[in-house]
């Protein structure tokens, strides 16, 4: 198998504008370009597009506008974590020899409509996300006596963390106090405990080892890929406070990296609400089960940027299809010392985790400098 | 009938395959193990609530029936977790379904 490397990243702020997705696509595909001068632009032999929005054909469009004709180009969509299923995606092209250099462009308006899975009628007449995400909070509240003051940690934590990252949507730090007194959206959710879906657009090159030599000199590789669906629907979640497919996507993540989960110095969790980022923490094992506020709280008080440096999906914005590019792009600019007022000291390894509709599927990337 | 037609009829019924005799959840035509044809038990069946919280509106509850059939209902009074309870109301409404639990 081809050694894949991200040879160049684009990102542009998150914000709530209402622009046509495509002016949003071009957005951090042009930053990308214009920020690396060195690419043969001519030599992109693939493009995907990762978003779910409805417009058709975007791949050959984002191609066309940036003036290239690719061999490969097409969408995915896999709601919440379709940006690293591009990546894993656009890896595999790369791997398998049947392309060298694939860009991939993530890009969501705020009024997205991957937030809303239509199938799933075993959540009846509750099928937005703070449904499920109140029954995770419910469930994680009771198995291990969580205070919602205890729970507040990640959005503090998060939005602190985003104040130091330009292109996040929030530009606000908010108390424990903040957060529980915030607007109750149900029972176990409180506004801030949420993350928004923004417009953004995030962008990559990936390229084979050769060319990833040739244009760069500090590419990042992926070096571990995990992936795995339980299911479509919330109700097959077995467990309620636990992330069955996070769980298999770390591990499996870990083990072609040949790392072991102390070796990560920085990661990017899933964070969709506050309950979220314990959960993951637990599941992909940086600690045990009902131990993920603790570790965030010791994070926080000791301002250790390890977990969400650019502020999480709470304090970014989650424009669905590019957050997982986004992600990715965070962990390659601390992995090579460029995340300038977040950066985590000595980062040599680190983890990407991307989820979608209630973890019923995750993807998990160990990358390394 | 289908199990969304007895559904709008406001019948909630189990849908198990005739060849295996396999639960099959969600409801679909074809049994997702040995794509059998499935057929749909009818009856007054008991779900144990798992989880719940609220909104505006009232209780929202996770309910779990056999063989880990699971759905999301509305519930008017307080619910406790281990409850058994029924479906007292479904049906389909703006192309969702949606049950309420007593
Ligand atoms: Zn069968």
């Amino acid at each position: 198998m081809n050694k894949v490397g991200i040879v160049a990243t684009g990102i542009t702020p998150f914000t709530m504008d209402d622009k046509k997705i495509e002016s949003v696509l071009l957005e951090s595909t042009k930053e990308l370009l214009k920020n690396n001068p060195s690419i043969p632009k001519n030599e992109i032999d693939s493009v995907i597009v990762s978003t779910n929005n409805n417009s058709k054909y975007l791949s050959p469009i984002l191609s066309e506008m940036i003036g290239i004709k690719p061999k490969i180009a097409h969408s995915i969509e896999n709601l919440c974590n379709s940006g690293t299923n591009s990546i894993v995606s656009g890896y595999s092209y790369i791997a398998s020899g049947l392309a060298d250099l694939v860009l991939i462009s993530g890009a969501e308006r705020y009024d997205s409509p991957g937030q809303i899975l239509d199938w799933d009628n075993s959540r009846g007449a509750f099928k937005h996300p703070i449904f499920w995400a109140s029954i995770f909070t419910s469930a994680y509240k009771r198995e291990f006596s969580i205070k919602d003051e205890d729970l507040a940690i990640i959005s503090v934590k998060n939005h602190k963390h985003a104040q130091k990252n330009p292109n996040a949507l929030s530009k606000k730090t908010y108390s424990i106090n903040d957060v529980i007194n915030s607007k109750a959206i149900t029972g176990d959710l409180k506004l801030l405990d949420c993350s928004r879906s923004c417009t953004g657009s995030a962008s990559i090159l990936l390229a084979s080892e050769k060319i990833a030599k040739e244009i760069s000199d500090n590419p990042v590789w992926i070096t571990g890929i995990g992936q795995k669906t339980i299911s479509a629907g919330f109700t097959k979640n077995d467990s309620l406070s636990s992330m069955e497919s996070t769980k298999i996507s770390s591990k499996n993540a870990l083990k072609m990296a040949q790392k072991e989960i102390e070796q990560i110095d920085v990661a990017e969790i899933h964070d969709a609400f506050s309950v979220c980022e314990p959960m993951a923490l637990e599941s992909i094992g940086f600690t045990n089960s009902g131990n993920g506020l603790k570790f965030a709280k010791e994070l926080h008080e000791s301002d250790n940027f390890k977990i969400n440096p650019r502020g999480g999906l709470i304090g970014s914005g989650h424009p669905l299809g590019a957050t997982g590019i986004a992600q990715t792009i965070e962990i390659v600019q601390q992995l090579q010392s460029k995340a300038h007022n977040r950066q985590v000291e000595n980062a040599k390894t680190g983890l990407v985790h991307n989820m979608s509709a209630a973890a019923t599927s995750s993807t998990v990337l160990v990358l390394e400098t | 009938m289908s199990f969304e037609s007895e559904l709008s009829n406001g019948n909630f019924c189990i849908p198990k395959c005739t060849n295996c005799t396999k639960i099959v959840w969600p409801p679909s035509e074809f049994c997702d193990g040995c794509y059998g044809i499935v057929s749909l038990l009818k009856g007054n069946f008991e779900g144990e609530i798992i989880e719940f919280s609220q909104d505006s509106h009232g209780y929202f509850c996770m309910v779990e029936f056999v063989e880990k059939i699971r759905i999301m209902a509305r519930k008017k009074e307080q619910p406790q977790i281990g409850q058994i309870v029924k479906i007292s109301t479904c049906g389909i409404k703006d192309e969702s379904y949606f049950f309420e639990i007593i």
